[in-house]
């Protein structure tokens, strides 16, 4: 028996989920796809809220400001397998089945918005107020000046914050294949774990880590580039 | 006719915790500017200046008394009217506040964009700019490319972009070095002469208010404590923190150490005697001391150039028959202002 043989019967299992790992692989694209655009959409929105009600900012509103952060922080030290177990009843109610692809979604729309509202505060508090005084002083509307000062000036900052929350929704999807959502997790777990076939489990991990790594590296050429540095 | 009217202006800060007392920072200011004129506000930090000029363009509210600019009384115009009235008032200020998110181009289009302004008039007004500042090179640079001067003259495009009528320019050269701060002050001028632009300046520097200040006024606590022409400022300060402003770039009266210095070398009678164009000519006073027979020497001070018109203070030593020195110097304070400064024994202040 050759090596190459040997090789072969080692990644047999692999092999044999070849079509599996394809479909896998396209549904975590798909999860961390739809919470980062959908979440980070919501994300954005949260954030910018904070960062414009609280004291001293653009449009201070003491009771927004309040409800906002109370909020934020109801949701975000939830640990994510608990909030996803959590939100089943809410997918319900909107029409989504508890379990599975639909309910996944919700609960990683939900995990992301707020995680990524708190970053993108944390990114609009290093825009510097002086530039925000000069947009106002040339006659900008508050709304103007959140959407063609404060966020274009915060863009660079953003992309790497983005960036980082990718990772932690790239997580996220691989909690909830323990509620049936697909994906590489729930292969890992399912025929990796459960049937005793690490190369399984490890293959999937290395195609995790792939995905991390490519999109770190294009949030980190993106924000050299809108930095210029 | 006054295109700023400030009538009895005060603004006061809540207190920052409950125990804390409210800031006044500006108290019972009024001030009037008129159209074409170069006002210069002058006061150290914590003085209220900056509070004052964001009073102008609503920036800061006034919690007391009234704002009138360019005929529109401002004190109670809702936020979405303001934005109107901003348009009318370019602001420039020390750190520049260029947005580093755009070119020097982007820069200056801003406020054409806020205002609505098609592309193409965009285009054409902020290449007319660009020539007036002398970047039109850098039209494509980014703020970090530029060095500071570079960076206020964009400030000051992007503040004249939308045509403005009046520009604030908040310490606009105080980052800047001595070299280039004369270049800045130079466009500000053009800004005004060329432009018709009434620019209302606040600074610390005297030098500032020296080159380009036609009036100007000095702060203290909130308050307004002197104002006048920027003749009259330097050459006759009243109020003490005025005072200690002009010293700051005018030699007047040698301070204590110096005097001590100039004594060890000059042990006659000191006298400094103060000109100013519009009275006696120094000619009237030297002849006077000639006349009386006595020997004099200029130890300490100069003269200064305000707008065109000069003034200084000149301090001599005198040297002669005690009764001859005690004429001359009476007969001199008649003509103009003397400060006695003695001699080095018994100094009779």
């Amino acid at each position: 028996m050759s090596i190459l043989d040997g090789i072969r019967d080692f990644f047999q299992p692999v092999i044999d989920l070849q079509s599996q790992f394809v479909s896998a692989f396209g549904e975590t694209l798909f999860l961390a796809g739809s919470g980062l655009v959908v979440g980070g959409f919501l994300g954005l929105v949260i954030g910018t809220a904070l960062y414009v009600t609280r004291a001293g900012g653009i449009a201070p509103n003491a009771v927004a400001s309040f409800v906002l952060n109370v909020l934020v922080n109801f949701f975000r030290p939830i640990p994510f397998i608990l909030l996803a177990v959590a939100l089943q009843p809410f997918s319900r109610a909107i029409g989504v089945d508890g379990i599975g692809t639909g309910h996944a979604v919700v609960a990683i729309i939900f995990g992301s918005a707020f995680g990524i509202g708190r970053i993108v505060e944390q990114n609009l508090v290093s825009v510097d107020p002086g530039v925000l005084e000069a947009a106002r002083a040339m006659g900008a509307s508050r709304w103007q000046v959140v959407r063609t000062v404060l966020l274009p000036e915060a863009l660079g900052p953003l992309i790497l914050g983005f960036t980082f929350a990718m990772v932690a929704i790239v997580d996220m999807t691989a909690v909830v294949g323990t509620i049936g959502a697909g994906g590489l997790g729930q292969l890992a777990l399912t025929e990796g774990y459960r049937q005793y076939q690490s190369v399984v489990t490890w293959t999937a991990v290395v195609i995790v880590i792939l995905i991390v790594q490519a999109g770190q590296f294009a949030g980190n050429a993106l924000a050299r580039k809108v930095l210029r540095r | 006719m006054a295109i700023i009217e400030l009538e009895n202006v005060s603004v006061t800060f809540p207190p920052r915790n409950r125990r804390g007392e409210p800031v006044h920072a500006v108290q019972d200011v009024s001030l009037s500017v008129k159209a074409g004129e170069i006002v210069g506000i002058v006061g150290y930090s914590g003085a209220g200046k900056s509070t004052l000029l964001r009073v102008v363009n609503a920036l800061e509210r006034a919690t007391d008394g009234r704002v009138v600019v360019d005929g529109v009384d401002i004190t109670r115009l809702r936020e979405r009217d303001l934005n109107e009235v901003r348009r009318n008032i370019g602001m420039i200020f020390q750190q520049f506040n260029l947005f580093t998110s755009r070119t020097v181009y982007g820069n200056i289009a801003y406020p054409l964009e806020v205002a609505g302004k098609s592309k193409q008039e965009q285009r054409e007004r902020v290449s007319e700019l660009l020539r007036f500042v002398g970047l039109f090179d850098k039209a494509l640079a980014y703020p970090e490319q530029l060095s500071g001067g570079q960076k206020q003259r964009v400030g000051i495009a992007r503040a004249l972009a939308a045509g403005p009528s009046i520009l604030l320019a908040d310490e606009a050269t105080s980052a800047l070095d001595p070299e280039t701060t004369v270049e800045v002050l130079n466009l500000l001028k053009r800004v005004n002469t060329e432009l018709g632009v009434t620019v209302l300046v606040i600074t610390h520097e005297m030098e500032v208010v020296k080159t380009i200040a036609d009036r100007i006024v000095v702060m203290e606590e909130g308050g307004i404590v002197e104002s006048g022409s920027a003749f009259e400022i330097f050459s006759a300060p009243r109020h003490a923190a005025t005072q200690r402003f002009v010293r700051t770039i005018v030699d007047d009266v040698p301070q204590e150490h110096e005097l001590e210095q100039l004594r060890r070398r000059h042990p006659g009678r000191l006298i400094t005697v103060s000109f100013r164009d519009d009275a006696a000519t120094q000619s009237q006073v030297f002849t006077e001391i000639v006349r009386a027979g006595l020997e004099f020497e200029l130890v300490y001070g100069g003269l200064e150039d305000v707008r065109g018109r000069s003034f200084g203070h000149l301090t001599l030593e005198l040297r002669g028959e005690t009764a001859a020195v005690d004429a001359v110097v009476t007969r001199l304070g008649e003509l103009v202002p003397v400060r006695d400064l003695g001699t080095g024994e018994g100094a009779a202040r």
